[in-house]
């Protein structure tokens, strides 16, 4: 049986590189996937709980939040088009009309 | 498990909000443009309906109802923050609509999206689980990205709206981790729950204290609290000023009435912990607020600045709550952060309305040179923008000087008075760069290269709302005893 550590090991590193991805990279679209991935480390981790400590909690909570993210991605996506239009480019550092 | 009545009935207010929300985005497309107006009076109307409800309740019984297995919990609490909200997303509402004409984006989804983002905040005052907590700030959070963006035409409208959502999505992931740590902590996402945990599983547990950074992380940047402050003054300067204005207030309330209600009924066991952290993040947020404030020339970035400056002073109640010790406590200063955030609401929405009326030549004037000379051509709304600086600033007899004032106190009574000292020293601060506005406005003559002198977008019911803003701001200031009583009220149901 694969013990809980090895899980929260997996999720620590996965939440680990979707918080570099954000800080990082620049290109929207990947900066959005990291996002994605900071929220399905946290879905391992409720998922993994949720089998250990025999709550059924857990897994609910991680459903919402797949339907969430489904919904924050289809915004997301929404916005970049809209910008892209604007732009011709989904860098973020050239999103630079407002500044201090 | 079945849906009971009382549980719905006691979700009455959020369902009437909810279903005006969809009645208004269905009806939009079957409305002729020259009657949209019918579905901003109609949300007013269920926003009048929904005061009336929840006014009700407060005086015939103020007491706690759970409802859907403990999801959600109506309390005291939640019906100050509902009351609050209520009142700050009608008068949102009445702002919008000259300013929305003005500007030419007159969408029948504005009002849909207001509603649905409130619901989400009504959903976050009142919830009692992690779940609901995230699912009530994911709802407003979404709303609110896509009203940052609604001025499609604007290029900084867009930018302010990628830039919100990147950084907003960035705060919920942290934030959710923390989440799932506490759940695998407790073994459920109750908050009561993790109380429990807490304190049987001691304060030392590395576990513990990651998690509950990481939700303070999560949480400070919905507050707009340095060092997580990066996307508040951009989103405000590009949002639509009616939206900005919804943001710098409702968003801002409902964070922190969830916020207050996670680290005091959820983690109170760990206060000795998380008052140092917060303690550092509100002279940190004052310092860097305050600071950059002064150098600001566009109007709606200062008050950016300055919601960011008022996070601090908000975060020293907090503090003073954390430290208080004996039976009452937190009481003090958690009702003294209630207080502060019902002033603020109604000082900074009023701020906002101005500018948002304030029109240069067909374009909006955002610059703080823009203001120049306003006293002679528009003596009234000069007047009112005098009365909101000075309260932003603190200035008695205005709200704004009693709000601080019971912030300072709480301070001084928790034995942090070194702290409500620094703070005072920032208030005289900030002091200089709300009176810019004034004086601007006041004392320089209009530069003579402005074309077109700045004319006024305004609307009988706008100027009916702004009057009762003022005499709030006023009336308060003198005779504050009403809503610190509310206040008190309120927060007794806090451990």
């Amino acid at each position: 049986m694969v013990p809980l550590s090895a899980y929260v090991a997996v999720s620590a590193v996965l939440f680990i590189i979707g918080l570099l991805g954000v800080l990082i990279r620049r290109n929207f679209i990947i900066v959005l996937m990291s996002v994605e991935i900071m929220l399905n480390a946290a879905n391992i981790n409720l998922v993994a709980f949720s089998y250990y400590l025999e709550s059924m909690a857990g897994q609910l909570v991680a459903l919402f939040i797949i339907a969430i993210a489904a919904g924050e991605a289809a915004i997301g996506l929404a916005i970049i088009i809209v910008v892209f239009r604007g732009k011709i480019s989904t860098n973020v550092d050239e999103m630079n009309l407002l500044k201090w | 498990m079945s849906l009971y009545g009382t549980d719905l009935l006691a979700l009455l207010p959020e369902l009437i909000v909810v279903l005006t929300a969809c009645v208004v985005i269905a009806l939009d497309p079957v409305t002729p443009a020259s009657r949209r107006d019918l579905l901003a009076w109609l949300s007013v109307g269920a926003l009048a309906l929904c005061l009336g409800l929840t006014g009700w309740q407060i005086s015939v019984e103020n007491v706690r109802v759970s409802a859907f297995s403990d999801l959600v919990a109506i309390d005291a609490y939640a019906r100050f923050w509902k009351v609050l909200l209520y009142s700050v997303t009608g008068v949102t509402i009445v702002l919008s609509l000259p300013y929305l004409k003005a500007e030419r984006i007159h969408l029948g989804e504005y009002y849909g999206f207001i509603l649905l983002a409130l619901s989400g905040m009504l959903v976050m005052v009142s919830a009692v689980d992690l779940l609901t907590i995230y699912l009530g700030t994911e709802l407003m959070s979404i709303s609110l990205y896509v009203m940052t963006g609604l001025n499609r035409s604007k290029p900084r409208s867009l930018e302010a709206s990628a830039k919100y959502f990147v950084l907003g999505a960035f705060s919920s992931g942290i934030l959710l981790y923390g989440i799932s740590l506490l759940y695998g902590l407790a073994g459920s996402t109750k908050l009561a729950s993790i109380a429990g945990a807490i304190g049987t599983r001691g304060t030392e547990d590395p576990l513990v204290l990651i998690a509950t950074i990481l939700i303070a992380v999560g949480f400070s940047f919905k507050l707009a609290a340095v060092p997580f402050h990066m996307w508040t003054p951009d989103v405000y300067q590009g949002a639509p000023t009616s939206i900005t204005a919804f943001l710098a207030v409702a968003s801002k309330a409902a964070s922190f009435a969830a916020f207050i209600r996670v680290f005091v009924e959820g983690l109170g066991g760990l206060k000795a912990d998380w008052s140092i952290l917060f303690l550092i993040i509100s002279i940190l947020t004052l310092v860097l607020g305050n600071v950059v404030a002064i150098v600001q020339t566009n109007i709606k970035r200062m008050l950016a600045y300055s919601s960011i400056v008022h996070a601090g002073y908000v975060l020293i109640g907090f503090v003073a709550a954390g430290r208080g010790d004996g039976a009452s406590g937190g009481t003090p200063g958690l009702a003294s952060v209630m207080m502060y955030l019902a002033i603020y609401s109604f000082m900074t929405l009023g701020a906002f309305a101005v500018i948002g009326m304030l029109r240069k030549g067909g374009m909006e004037g955002e610059e703080i040179e823009d203001f120049a000379g306003l006293a002679k051509r528009q003596p009234l709304a000069a007047f009112l923008m005098l009365v909101f600086m000075a309260s932003l600033a603190g200035i008695p007899p205005t709200a704004g000087f009693i709000a601080k004032f019971y912030v300072f106190m709480a301070a001084v009574e928790a034995g942090l008075a070194w702290l409500a000292a620094v703070a005072l020293i920032f208030a005289a601060v900030s002091a200089y760069y709300y009176m810019r506005v004034v004086m601007v406005m006041y004392m320089r003559e209009p530069s003579s290269s402005s074309v077109a002198p700045p004319q006024l977008a305004t609307s009988p019911a706008l100027s009916f709302v702004l009057a009762c803003a003022v005499a709030g701001v006023i009336l308060f200031g003198l005779f504050p005893n009403p809503l610190v009583s509310f206040a008190l009220q309120s927060v007794l149901t806090l451990k």
